[in-house]
């Protein structure tokens, strides 16, 4: 991966930046040029608390590239508190255990890296809100 | 807009072609269609391709395919829509030909897809997706499908044999065209104990990689009757919708909004109704696209597609036959390809030159292409035309 590329995610995948509409106070992840409920054009920062709820998942068993040591490893969309839906892995959770509804709250983890000695890239993975 | 007729389709066989070369296969593709419509005119070029660039590192295929075809210094075209590129190919050449720009133009699909190991292919069918918020993650398109397939079990108890039928009954259209990438039947116990690849999908869920391309000549219909060849066939409706590229950012995983918004829009054109529909070719990238797309178009209520499917209501037969042609399920998914194929089987079918896999009394025939999880939807009505 290009380092610009993940340098300017940042904001997104470290600290959960989520944009605010200033006209509306949509919020929205990953943030956007322009709001799709009312077209405005400025936002501020909004952090998202980090907890949600599971929509749907899937466990990936044939990994892409850069994740196959991870499988079978869990992809979810969860529905977070502040109403915006984003993408990410389910981890320390029991395969038996997953269901649609359950809590998660997110955790700062490794997402991938480029090659032994390249970058490591950074973002967000789910756990089970007990835990 | 002038009436619009395809004159000429062009399939060859699909697989895994190890000495086919994207040039050559597409040039093929290209020339049986002309030998089909029994003319060497082409006035245009458009090429659907997904990811040359990333699959075997070529670009520029206007030029390239062009060239290939011995048609020099026609204008030529390639456009880009992930697995809709076929689509939007015959789509591009409709409204050129339509708004009178120029009389024939050839369409022209095509993906080569083994020149890569598996993870390149994952890699480049993945760029279709959101890069940066879904890829980032792991996620791959079973994945995607497999998040649909679990929000649709879920909501409305489809079944994992309900899922298996559709593999099933398309691998059975498939055993008879002889284009066909996997024209093997294959049955419910195979697909259902096949090895999982993104959970609730297994392997027999996915539509395999292929190399493949697919042709159709269009014209103005009053051209086309001149050429007296076959029996006309008019492009009587064109639909086109976008929706998210992630999908994550949906209100719903159960449903795909573009495919129904797209058959909106080309009935509408086509002034016409669901009901007279005959069949339908539509994006079976993974069974649960089959089951979700059905739903959409109307033919089933939300929730009941994958009962219909083993109640055999979309096989051959059927109330409204879905895949006749084996779908992508069986007869591959050359990407760029898939979209012009699907219209080489409808003006096939309308032609009543289908043998075995002939849907009776076919008159309207439906064209479903996809991009990505939904993110672009192009439907196509076809018509023969006496």
């Amino acid at each position: 991966m290009i380092t610009a590329r993940n340098w300017r995610e940042i904001p997104q995948r470290y600290r959960l930046e989520a944009g605010k509409c200033k006209k509306c106070s949509e919020v929205l992840y990953p943030p956007r040029v322009v709001c799709p409920r009312c077209g405005g054009r400025t936002f501020e920062s909004f952090r998202l608390s980090g907890e949600g709820e599971v929509l749907t998942y899937s466990i990936v068993h044939v990994a892409p590239r850069g994740f196959e040591d991870d499988v079978p490893f869990v992809v979810a969309i969860v529905g977070m508190k502040e109403g915006v839906q984003m993408t990410g892995q389910i981890v320390d959770c029991d395969h038996g255990k997953l269901a649609i509804g359950m809590k998660v709250r997110t955790e700062f983890r490794r997402i991938q890296e480029d090659g032994e000695a390249g970058m490591i890239f950074y973002g967000h993975k789910f756990v089970p809100a007990a835990a | 807009m002038r009436d619009v007729a395809v004159v000429g389709l062009g399939m060859i066989k699909w697989g895994e072609l190890w000495g086919k070369s994207l040039r050559t296969m597409a040039v093929e593709a290209g020339l049986a269609a002309l030998d089909d419509a029994g003319t060497d005119r082409v006035d245009s070029l458009v090429v659907g391709c997904m990811s040359s660039g990333l699959f075997v590192g070529q670009e520029h295929l206007a030029s390239l395919v062009a060239d290939g075809l011995a048609k020099g210094p026609i204008p030529a075209s390639r456009v880009e829509s992930a697995c809709a590129s076929g689509g939007l190919a015959v789509k591009t050449a409709f409204m050129e030909v339509a708004s009178g720009m120029s009389d024939f133009v050839l369409a022209i699909g095509v993906e080569k897809m083994t020149d890569v190991d598996g993870g390149t292919a994952t890699y480049a069918l993945g760029t279709a997706a959101d890069g940066e918020y879904e890829c980032f993650h792991g996620v791959t398109f079973p994945a995607l499908y497999g998040m649909m397939a679990r929000a649709h079990m879920h909501r409305y108890g489809t079944t994992r044999e309900q899922l298996s039928a559709v593999a099933v009954k398309n691998h059975g259209n498939a055993v008879h065209n002889p284009h066909a990438q996997f024209p093997q039947a294959v049955t419910i116990e195979q697909v259902s104990s096949s090895v999982m690849v993104a959970d609730p999908i297994r392997i027999l869920d996915c539509s395999p990689v292929t190399d493949g391309a697919a042709a159709v000549l269009v014209c103005p219909l009053s051209e086309a009757r001149k050429l007296k060849k076959h029996l006309a066939v008019k492009i009587v409706g064109v639909g086109h919708a976008t929706d998210t590229i992630g999908l994550y950012a949906r209100k719903e995983f159960t449903s795909l909004p573009a495919v129904r918004l797209s058959f909106e829009r080309a009935l509408k054109m086509a002034k016409k109704t669901r009901e007279e529909i005959s069949f339908a070719e539509v994006h079976d990238c993974f069974t649960i696209a089959e089951v979700i797309i059905s739903e959409d178009l109307g033919f089933f209520e939300k929730g009941s597609g994958g009962k219909a499917v083993l109640a055999r209501e979309t096989a051959l037969g059927g109330r409204i036959p879905i895949n006749p042609s084996g779908g992508l399920k069986a007869k591959g998914h050359p990407v760029g390809a898939t979209g012009v194929a699907q219209i080489c089987e409808a003006t096939l079918q309308l032609r009543g030159g289908c043998g075995q896999r002939q849907v009776k009394g076919a008159k309207v025939g439906l064209c479903q292409n996809m991009g990505g999880s939904g993110g672009s939807s192009i439907v196509h009505i076809l018509e023969a035309n006496e």
